[in-house]
């Protein structure tokens, strides 16, 4: 019994291990081929160990992109976009669960039918679009259109009403409260788990977004850092600079992962929260 | 009389609409966003199907025939393949690999739980385009990691994106599993937390084995869960996108077509590649159609099986 108990215990342990070893090899590599020469990335076997090519990969690679202009781009559109959307959605989301106003179950049927509808169905109007609005190369086709989404309606809605005391709300309309004041300053501190779980999950999704960036952000000063790799890739004098290349990548890695590794339990838990309430 | 009462709900409505104009407020902004930027796109990318038109010239009416072509198109059926082949295989290890290593975690017996649940999750905080970019160096022909590893045990090398491109597909494969299941064991995980410890608990009294307790107790109740994230998976799969189109570095796919996804043949009809915007609208129509099927499949699937502990349980008492 027990030592049947101790060698499934170390193998679990193996089957873990193994398992975290191939999710971390990549990344660790990517930062080794950062700092070698490409030279040495294009030998066999592939180095394993950090070189001393890091300078000269900074170099090459700041002589090929901006990347301080695309972090900043990164960084103006996802958290524009990730403010916009707690603002909207818990608005919304407040809206449905504490107010009983006529046509709210019929409207709040039309958003849930609208989560099911993939965006892609109207990709080319919706592009046609853009480029109609004068939003080709501009941040906003990628922050206005999305921002009040139905995934952040329905999910602040279910926030509000487990977390919403309506007594709360009662007491500050005799006090006198203004329907703004009461949402801003008595609401919304109340909101704030729910605030960081949402935005969390949308400035992930937006700082990695690839496709809707490729199609709008077509000049470089306008790139964000995916865009930025691509276009270095696909530059053929330095797309060949493998060193270059992955230290881009650790500059367009790092931010995030730096972030998640410091508050790793808080962010598990926020992405996994909207996953599991639906 | 009638009309009366009629009158009186008419003024009631319209004065309780009046007095929670506010709540009208509040919604507004994702009703109007919706009908400019989700409905009005999405209705006339129907209409605009129906025509034959580069974005630039006159609008011609040709009927189905966007769609007629789209079906007699091989390359479209070759990229429909590829990805549906993508996401069927690279599913068996996600859901399983992902189940597995949710018990194993949930198990009790393993120490640094949430260090490992960080470690699996970190490829699904990472940008689609810089693990790519890391992927198509690690699996070079010549210089490539994986080939090391292969050679050093005694197999032979992979050209995985050269060749007549059969191992493209693969190459693909491995990454997506990679990406995906961190995000399933951790959705996976939080619901297995959630189950009451007492169920456990008096199937081992009963005396239940672990891989009977995992599959009679552990499955059924997770099912909510496990259909939410393969509906997820499927709409995942049909926008599957970034990664193949960085890794064989072309919208379409490298030789053969091999590495080509429904949509990257969607994206290089228009705007990307070519200039044919009623064809992509229809080859988009055909997509959404697709993973609406698809979808409701699974929900009908789910349901189907939901009924019959029921029917059982009802019968016996």
């Amino acid at each position: 019994m027990t030592v049947s108990r101790v060698i499934n215990k170390v193998f679990m342990y193996l089957v873990l291990l193994l398992i975290a070893l191939i999710m971390i090899v990549p990344f660790y590599e990517m930062f080794v081929l950062s700092t070698q020469s490409t030279k040495a990335i294009f030998s066999f076997p592939p180095p394993f160990w950090f070189g001393d090519n890091l300078i000269q990969n900074f170099h090459n690679m700041v002589a090929a992109v901006n990347v301080p202009r695309a972090f900043l781009n990164s960084c103006i559109i996802s958290i524009s976009y990730t403010s916009l959307v707690l603002l909207f959605c818990s608005m919304g989301g407040y809206a449905f669960a504490v107010y009983d106003f006529p046509g709210k179950s019929v409207l709040f049927r039309v958003l849930l039918v609208t989560m099911m509808v993939p965006w892609t169905a109207g990709i080319i109007p919706w592009f046609f679009m853009m480029s109609k609005f004068g939003w080709i190369n501009n941040y906003l086709a990628l922050i206005i259109p999305g921002c009040a989404n139905a995934f952040g309606i329905f999910w602040m809605r279910q926030y509000c009403q487990n977390n919403v005391p309506r007594t709360l709300i009662e007491a500050a309309k005799i006090d006198g409260c203004s329907e703004w004041i009461i949402f801003f300053r008595i609401i919304s501190p109340i909101l704030l788990p729910a605030y960081s779980a949402l935005g969390i999950m949308q400035f992930v999704n937006t700082w990695n977004d690839f496709m809707q960036p490729l199609l709008i952000l077509r000049s470089t000063e306008v790139q964000t850092l995916p865009l930025m790799l691509k276009y270095m890739l696909g530059d053929p004098t330095r797309g060949t600079d493998m060193g270059a290349m992955m230290l881009a990548s650790s500059c367009a890695v790092l931010p995030l992962l730096i972030v998640f590794l410091c508050a790793s339990k808080f962010f598990m838990s926020g992405l996994t929260a909207g996953a599991i309430k639906e | 009389m009638r009309k009366d009462d009629n009158a009186i709900l008419r003024k009631s409505t319209w004065t309780k609409m009046k007095r929670n104009k506010v709540a009208y407020a509040y919604i507004s902004p994702f009703f109007i966003l919706f009908a400019i930027f989700g409905l009005f796109p999405i209705a006339s990318g129907l209409y605009i199907s129906f025509f034959s038109w580069d974005g630039m010239s006159s609008m011609r009416f040709v009927g189905i025939r966007n769609y007629y072509r789209l079906l007699q198109d091989a390359i479209f059926w070759k990229s429909l393949y590829n990805t549906f082949f993508i996401g069927i295989i690279a599913h068996i290890p996600i859901l399983l690999g992902a189940l597995g290593l949710a018990s194993i975690l949930n198990s009790k017996l393993i120490k640094g739980v949430n260090l490992f649940k960080t470690m699996y999750f970190i490829p699904m905080l990472t940008s689609a385009v810089a693990v790519s970019i890391i992927f198509q160096n690690m699996f070079g022909y010549n210089f490539g990691l994986v080939n090391y590893a292969l050679k050093s045990v005694g197999l032979n090398k992979i050209d995985w994106f050269g060749g007549s491109g059969k191992y493209i597909n693969i190459a693909i494969i491995i990454m997506f599993a990679w990406k995906w299941i961190g995000w399933n064991m951790v959705i996976y995980l939080a619901g297995m937390q959630g189950i009451n410890t007492d169920i456990f608990e008096a199937a081992i009294v009963d005396g239940a084995s672990q891989f009977t307790i995992f599959r009679k107790i552990t499955i059924p109740l997770l099912k909510p869960i496990i259909v939410f994230t393969i509906i997820q998976s499927t709409v995942g799969t049909i926008n599957l996108f970034t990664e193949p189109f960085v890794l064989t570095n072309s919208l379409l796919g490298g030789s053969n077509h091999n590495g080509m996804t429904v949509m990257m043949y969607l994206l290089n009809k228009a705007p990307q590649g070519n200039n044919q915007y009623g064809f992509a609208s229809a080859c988009a129509y055909v997509l959404t159609l697709i993973i609406i099927v698809i979808s409701m499949f699974t929900l009908g699937i789910s349901e189907k099986n939901d009924d019959k502990p029921k029917r059982r349980r009802g019968r016996k008492s």
